[in-house]
């Protein structure tokens, strides 16, 4: 069950045994001073290992298989949370979880990519990849919110909206134009968390949001690592040298103004605790929709409008 | 008080060949030329070299519609439609400019936004080489040009990509030049028409072209207030990121006979789904069926069209 990526070992074991020795310590005291010990030694070896990735391992590591995906996020921050199914369309898309639920007492929706561990998963999510149906399943989370009032909060973590067939029929290009202009005409406070992969305009559909978080080992771009090689060179093997030349893991995404904020993931990353890595998060959620409470509902707009109008390099 | 274009000349009739490429005959003869109104009145003179250039060298062209060979003259005076099949070859935005506004005239708006290499790209080609290749090739500074214009009368804010510039990519400069399109539409009140054709997001700029698609449509949405139409057409090729953003989302889409539009390539979604794609897969017609457009519009009738939804949106009487 356990994926270990050849990089990350030592400090997965390590971590294993920061955890058996937990357990212990948790019947007797005499281990208490040697946990400690050992906790501070993991983690500094983590942050060093980790902090020599490359920008393709971290790639790598934001598609782990055990890393936490929308719903272990939903379960740990939001209460009474209720899913809601459909796009009144169409169909039902799994690949995109949606639904009410409580932040800190208060009323809020949320919406997010949803990814599969098991294969039978798998299937029922598309991997993560949005029909058009998905996306129009988030158009009406994101009414629903104004009408009532409600923040949003979003979660990306897809490698990019479905190349299908029956989504081109069924229009995939409009499905995320629409998204992405409804969102920004919102006069709700909405907040995005790249959680894993930020894969093109299926992860952008998700996006256009007041504040935008990234965790520290999630990656957003315009083109996959690999689609961009494709193009390139003709190669998906060139992969790690587009990710590398795409500029996409989280401190470029601060450096360039994508991301206002990176969220630290626990040693080791997201996916070695996934109760750590919400309380984490939830600090950095929490913070930033107290600093948007000031806002009126046009200036939620406004602030939206200004955030994304500022994007963009060029000579004037 | 806008004056009403002259009715159009009928020169005859142009039957309806098989068209290979889609696979078959054609099952919309209304759309493929059947019946051909007068295009504008050009010259040869009126065509540059780098126009010519970009969408073949040499007197004469092959039809990749039904093969048969055309002189360049004879294509570029007729707006590069075949005059056997009604093929729509691609045509430089110099040419779109002469098709679709009052004397061709645009009064260009945000010329001096320019590239910049936010990424210092490089695969194999310096991205500043590319830029200055394709500037010098078709003559450009970047892939659109925005400005204000007349539309058989009615003062428009016009947009065109060009192709023939890398694609018709979508970088930093494009998605500015958009959102200022729509933003000073919103504040001078006038109605927009934008001409795509492009191959999505430009990956040389990274993170910062897909941010283009949020920026544009923040403003498109902001101009929606004005309650001034927005015609999108769609031109032959139009994907990815462009598609995904302001290209499906005119008041009213129309495009242009047997365009490939679509959100991913057909590589990519073959490759996906591992079959191969039907006939037409994409193509304006396609796109007509599956509602996903308006109105099929041949360039002998574009402009005309054009003003007529313009007209009609704006609740104009005659």
């Amino acid at each position: 069950m356990a994926h270990i990526l050849a990089f990350e070992r030592p400090v997965v074991e390590l971590i294993t045994r920061v955890r058996e020795l937990r357990e212990l310590a948790s019947e007797d005291d005499r281990f208490g001073s040697e946990l400690k010990r050992l906790e501070d030694k993991a983690a500094r070896l983590a942050r060093e290992v980790f902090a020599k990735l490359s920008p393709m391992q971290k790639v790598q590591l934001s598609r782990h298989p055990n890393r936490p995906y929308t719903n272990d996020y939903i379960s740990r921050l939001f209460e009474d949370f209720v899913e809601l199914h459909g796009d009144r369309r169409f169909a039902e898309d799994g690949a995109l979880v949606a639904g009410v639920g409580r932040y800190h007492g208060r009323s809020v929706v949320v919406v997010g990519h949803q990814k599969g561990r098991t294969s039978k998963e798998q299937k029922l999510r598309n991997f993560g990849m949005p029909n058009p149906e998905g996306y129009r399943k988030a158009i009406r989370m994101y009414e629903l919110a104004e009408r009532f009032n409600l923040p949003i909060f979003t979660f990306v973590d897809t490698m990019g909206a479905y190349p299908g067939l029956g989504a081109e029929e069924r229009g995939q290009s409009e499905a995320i134009g629409a998204s992405i202009e409804v969102m920004s005409r919102m006069t709700v406070p909405i907040i995005t968390t790249v959680i894993g992969e930020g894969g093109s305009g299926g992860a952008l559909a998700l996006g256009v949001a007041n504040r935008v978080l990234v965790l520290e080992f999630s990656y957003y771009s315009v083109i996959t690592p690999e689609g961009c090689a494709a193009i390139l060179w003709k190669s998906a093997e060139r992969a790690p040298d587009a990710a590398a030349r795409l500029r996409i893991t989280a401190p470029h995404l601060l450096e360039f103004g994508i991301a206002d904020q990176i969220v630290e993931e626990p040693p080791g990353g997201a996916h070695q605790d996934h109760d750590d890595a919400a309380k984490r998060l939830d600090r950095a959620l929490y913070a930033a929709l107290t600093d948007l409470s000031d806002l009126s509902r046009d200036g939620l707009r406004e602030d939206r409008y200004q955030r994304f109008r500022k994007l963009g390099a060029f000579v004037a | 008080m806008t004056p009403r274009p002259a009715a159009p000349k009928l020169p005859g009739i142009v039957s309806c060949a098989p068209r290979p490429h889609v696979g078959g005959s054609c099952r919309r003869p209304l759309l493929a030329f059947e019946i051909t109104v007068a295009l504008p009145e050009r010259t040869p003179a009126q065509s540059t070299s780098t126009e010519k250039r970009s969408v073949g060298q040499g007197l004469f062209r092959k039809c990749t519609g039904c093969g048969v060979v055309n002189t360049v003259e004879d294509l570029s005076s007729r707006f590069y439609v075949c005059p056997t099949c009604g093929h729509h070859h691609p045509m430089a935005s110099s040419d779109w400019r002469k098709l679709v506004l009052d004397d061709g005239a645009l009064e260009r708006w945000d010329e001096h936004i320019l590239p910049s290499d936010p990424l210092e790209f490089e695969d194999g080609k310096r991205y500043v080489d590319r830029i200055s290749r394709a500037q010098a090739m078709t003559g450009a500074t970047e892939a659109v040009e925005i400005g204000r214009a007349r539309l058989s009368g009615i003062p428009i804010a016009y947009g065109a990509y060009n192709f023939a510039f890398m694609g018709g990519s979508m970088g930093s400069v494009v998605g500015e030049r958009i959102t200022r399109l729509f933003e000073r539409a919103t504040s001078d009140r006038l109605p927009v028409v934008l001409l795509h054709a492009s191959g999505g997001a430009r990956m040389q700029e990274g993170i910062l072209s897909l941010m283009q698609m949020a920026k544009t449509m923040s403003a498109l949405g902001r101009f929606r207030s004005v309650r001034k139409p927005y015609i999108s057409v769609l031109l032959h090729p139009t994907t990815g990121g462009v598609a995904a953003s302001t290209a499906f989302l005119g008041d009213v889409n129309v495009v242009e006979p047997n365009a490939t539009i679509g959100f991913a390539g057909p590589r990519v979604i073959e490759s996906t789904i591992n079959a191969k794609l039907p006939a037409g897969f994409q193509r304006s017609e396609f796109l007509l069926d599956h509602g996903m457009v308006d109105t099929i519009a041949p360039r002998s009738e574009m402009k005309q069209r054009l003003y007529q939804l313009l007209s009609l949106l704006s609740g104009e009487a005659t």
